[in-house]
C-alpha cells in the first residue's frame, strides 16, 4: 500500500546520506523490512524504478531484507511465526505473545560512489 | 569504486519526527489526542459523536475521509465542529497532514482531540499522527478473525471498542476466538462491548478515556 510516498522518502534520506559523504550517485539501498509494515516488498522495485529517476538513487539496486512477525509461546518459549489461522504454540499448544518483530522499516545502508 | 555508507533510518522518521511535535503540543495545551482506526462502516464516526454527547467536555475533531465532508456535516447535525481532511487517495492520515488540520482549530481550553482516520485496517495502524492514544473499533458484524489478520492495528491499539453488539442475536461472532486473538496480540488494551446506536457501554469508554487524559496530559 502507500508505496508511492514512502519510496519518495526512502530516495530521499538515501540520497541526503550519500551527500553527507559527498558521493553523488547511490548505487545501492538495503532495507529492511517486516511483513506487518504493509510495504509489498515485490512491487518496491517496480515503483522505485520509476520514482527513482532524475534523482541521486536512479538506478539503484534495492536489497529487501524482510523480517516475518513471530510469536513467543508463553509455556515453552518456542519462537513461530506469526500465521493468520491460529496464534497457539505448533509445539504445545499453549498461549503466545509477539516476539516483538515484523513491523520494521528502515534503511540499514547505502552504497554510493 | 562504490562505498558502504551506514544509515539505519526509519522510513518513518520524519513522520514521527512531526508527530512527537503534534503530540506535545497538544499535550501544552491540555488536550489528549485519540487516533480513531477502525474498517470502513465500523461506526467511528458514530462512536465519537455518542462519546462526545456522553463526555461533557471540550471535544475536537479531525475527519479523515479519501473524499466528501459526509461525516463533517453528519456532526455538525449534531452540533459537534469538525474539520475535515479529503487525502483524494492516500489511504492513511499521516502526521503533516494532521499537523496541517490542526492549524486550523484553536485549542481554547483543554479536552479531547478525536482524529477519524481513514477507514482502513491496514495502513493507518502504522503511522503515528500525533495521538496520545490509539482507538480501534471493530464491530460484531466483521467477523471474530479480525485479530488474526490483522495484527498490527491491534498490537498498536490502546484501547479496543466492539461495536454493533444490538446486533449480536443476528450474526456469527465468536467472541472467546476474537478475545484469545486480541489477549495473544495486546495483553494491556481493555476491551469495551459497546452499541454507538444505542448508547450502550458508551459509558465505559468515556471513563477510560478521562482517566487516560488524567495519568496522561
Amino acid at each position: 500500500m502507500h508505496e508511492y510516498p514512502v519510496t519518495t522518502e526512502i530516495i530521499r534520506i538515501a540520497s541526503g546520506a550519500a551527500e553527507k559523504q559527498n558521493a553523488s550517485k547511490v548505487t545501492k539501498i538495503a532495507l529492511v523490512v517486516g511483513d506487518l509494515s504493509g510495504y509489498a516488498s515485490d512491487s518496491i522495485q517496480m515503483y522505485f524504478d520509476e520514482i527513482s529517476r532524475g534523482t541521486p538513487c536512479e538506478g539503484a539496486s534495492l536489497e529487501i531484507k524482510r523480517i516475518r512477525p513471530q510469536l513467543k509461546c508463553a509455556e515453552c518459549g518456542l519462537l513461530f511465526d506469526m500465521t493468520p489461522l491460529s496464534f497457539k504454540c505448533p509445539a504445545c499448544g499453549g498461549g503466545s505473545r509477539p516476539a516483538g518483530n515484523g513491523s520494521e522499516f528502515y534503511i540499514d545502508y547505502i552504497e554510493a560512489e | 569504486m562504490d562505498e558502504k555508507i551506514e544509515v539505519k533510518e526509519s522510513v518513518y522518521e520524519r513522520n514521527d519526527r512531526i508527530s512527537k511535535e503534534t503530540k506535545e503540543f497538544l499535550k501544552s495545551r491540555g488536550v489528549l489526542a485519540v487516533n480513531v482506526l477502525g474498517a470502513p462502516g465500523a461506526g467511528k464516526t458514530s462512536l465519537i459523536e455518542s462519546v462526545i454527547k456522553r463526555a461533557g467536555i471540550r471535544s475536537y475533531v479531525v475527519e479523515g475521509d479519501i473524499e466528501s465532508d459526509i461525516d463533517v456535516k453528519k456532526l455538525g447535525e449534531q452540533g459537534i465542529e469538525a474539520v475535515q481532511i479529503n487525502t483524494h487517495g492516500a489511504c492513511h492520515l499521516d502526521a503533516p497532514v494532521v499537523k496541517k488540520a490542526l492549524s486550523e482549530i484553536e485549542f481554547s481550553e483543554p479536552g479531547i482531540l478525536f482524529v477519524e482516520n481513514i477507514g482502513n485496517l491496514i495502513c493507518p495502524a502504522e503511522l503515528t499522527i500525533g495521538e496520545h492514544a490509539v482507538m480501534l473499533v471493530l464491530t460484531v458484524t466483521e467477523g471474530s478473525d479480525k485479530p488474526y489478520k490483522y495484527p498490527l492495528a491491534f498490537q498498536k491499539a490502546d484501547v479496543i471498542v466492539l461495536n454493533k453488539t444490538d446486533l449480536l442475536a443476528y450474526v456469527e461472532f465468536d467472541e472467546r476466538y476474537f478475545l484469545e486473538g486480541v489477549r495473544t496480540l495486546n495483553p494491556d488494551a481493555p476491551v469495551f462491548r459497546v452499541s454507538a446506536k444505542t448508547g450502550a457501554g458508551v459509558g465505559d469508554v468515556v471513563e477510560w478515556l478521562k482517566e487516560r487524559k488524567k495519568n496522561t496530559i
